[in-house]
């Protein structure tokens, strides 16, 4: 029912409500007293040499992709799990089927060297 | 007026009054809201204490009977100082990464039900995907902590946050997968359902802690839940050692305070849910259910507490190693098992 999800509703806002009171009291609290040397990024004492924001070699890209994929496949788990009791044997094998080609997906990506890290 | 109900008596008939209902709902809201922040407060002092004793120091004990207030002086400290944002952040992003974090981490709790007396649990919203929502919420402080890391301009935040979404992407889909036999013997994704759950065997009914059917199930979601909430030996995003806190180093005041009553509420979230999957949430025996419910928290909690003086860090390709060729095999080898095995002895 969609009416079930009103209380969630009221409890997001009033969650959002007292998350914005924090930050904003974050600001009006305390002092201000900003200056040159405080508002350098920190880097153990060191006077920071370039920017952070460059370019940067996301290593786990790979992986990240294969993420995406085994975990929308998982998503199908989630409803087959719950009405297993009632589908018995036909469900099982229907998913052993679903599992196999998984399992062939993963078996392919590690030989491949897909989880390694290198 | 509507249909919202409390799982609570109606001594009064407040509930068929329509505004006495949202006074009730709403005020129970706010004190969930209160004892949460302090359960995260004390779950801080808990930990300062039992890391004190396991390295042989006293941990806090100034402040209030055993230092217990000191979580209090703490947060008027924080409260107090300066929360300055330095030169080239994002300033949008900057601000709502630990508000990303914290909100997410209350929202969890929004299915998450609790038992308090005989025949009366305490949940906001009785949901039948219950613990879809908490999966997809507690999912978001990956989110938390890469915005805080590359807003902060900062290289050990950016590399903190970068090490944040590397080690979701290791340990979520197992995390996802161990919880499946459980859905498949319960039958039902709403957590009431699966903390009540019952076994009749010999014309008695039983409460059925479902970590003795689903161990294997148990200890992948133990392992990917430490992961998930950043702990030892799983805290590479803020490993203090070589990323000065990670995301964190750039914060300060009650944005800090955000970003680690966030983390806290995470961590008991888990531990409310390996509760509630696998030791039959707020059942035993005697004593009221709300002090099984807390009994048993607290063991998880101290559970991450020991975890984290007793091992070493990870290093990231281990973890990865660790999370696609040990738990995602194994998660899967127990969804096959357990769906034949069930539907064997049905």
């Amino acid at each position: 029912m969609l009416s079930d999800y009103a209380p969630l509703v009221i409890y997001a806002v009033i969650v959002v409500g007292v998350v914005g009171l924090l930050i904003t009291l974050s600001n009006l609290l305390g002092p201000q007293k900003p200056y040159k040397s405080k508002l350098l990024p920190y880097e153990s004492g060191i006077v920071p040499v370039d920017p952070a924001r460059k370019r940067y070699s996301v290593r786990f890209y790979l992986t990240a992709m294969l993420f995406i994929i085994f975990d929308v496949e998982a998503v199908f788990f989630y409803p087959w799990a719950v009405v297993l009791r009632q589908l018995r044997w036909y469900g099982v094998i229907e998913m052993l089927v679903f599992i196999g080609i998984l399992l062939v997906a993963l078996v392919h990506i590690w030989r491949k060297g897909g989880l390694e890290w290198e | 007026m509507s249909s919202i109900t409390l799982a609570a008596p109606d001594p009064l008939g407040l509930y068929t009054n329509p505004i006495g209902h949202w006074v009730i709902v709403v005020v129970a809201m706010v004190v969930a809201l209160v004892v949460l922040m302090t359960g995260a407060a004390y779950s801080v002092w808990f930990e300062r204490v039992a890391l004190g004793r396991m390295q042989r120091r006293p941990g806090p004990n100034r402040v209030g009977p055993f230092g217990l207030l000191q979580l209090a002086a703490d947060g008027v400290k924080l409260a107090f100082k300066e929360s300055f944002a330095p030169r080239m952040v994002d300033p949008v992003l900057y601000v709502l990464a630990p508000a990303i974090m914290v909100t997410a981490a209350f929202l969890a709790w929004a299915v998450i039900p609790v038992g308090i007396w005989y025949g009366f649990s305490y949940w906001i919203a009785d949901l039948n995907v219950g613990i879809l929502l908490v999966l997809a919420v507690s999912s978001m402080n990956a989110y938390a902590l890469l915005l805080g890391g590359w807003s902060s301009n900062n290289k050990y935040s950016l590399l903190g946050g970068l090490r944040a979404a590397a080690q979701l992407v290791s340990y979520e889909l197992s995390l996802g997968l161990a919880l499946v036999p459980v859905f498949m013997i319960v039958g039902s994704l709403r957590l009431q359902d699966i903390a009540t759950y019952q076994v009749h065997w010999f014309g008695a009914s039983f409460p059925l802690p479902l970590i003795l059917v689903a161990p294997l199930s148990f200890v992948i979601y133990m392992v990917s839940a430490v992961a998930e909430v950043n702990r030892t030996p799983f805290d590479l995003p803020e490993a203090e050692q070589e990323l000065i806190g990670g995301y964190l180093t750039e914060y300060s005041g009650l944005k800090f305070v955000c970003f680690y009553l966030g983390e806290y509420i995470n961590m008991i979230t888990v531990a409310a849910l390996a509760t509630l999957l696998f030791l039959a949430g707020w059942e035993g025996p005697l004593l009221p259910p709300v002090f099984w419910m807390f009994v048993k928290i607290v063991f998880f909690i101290f559970l991450f507490i020991w975890l984290r003086t007793t091992l070493p860090r990870l290093r990231y390709d281990m973890l990865m190693r660790l999370g696609w060729k040990v738990l995602l095999p194994l998660a899967i080898a127990n969804v096959v098992v357990t769906a034949i095995v069930l539907v064997a002895v049905q």
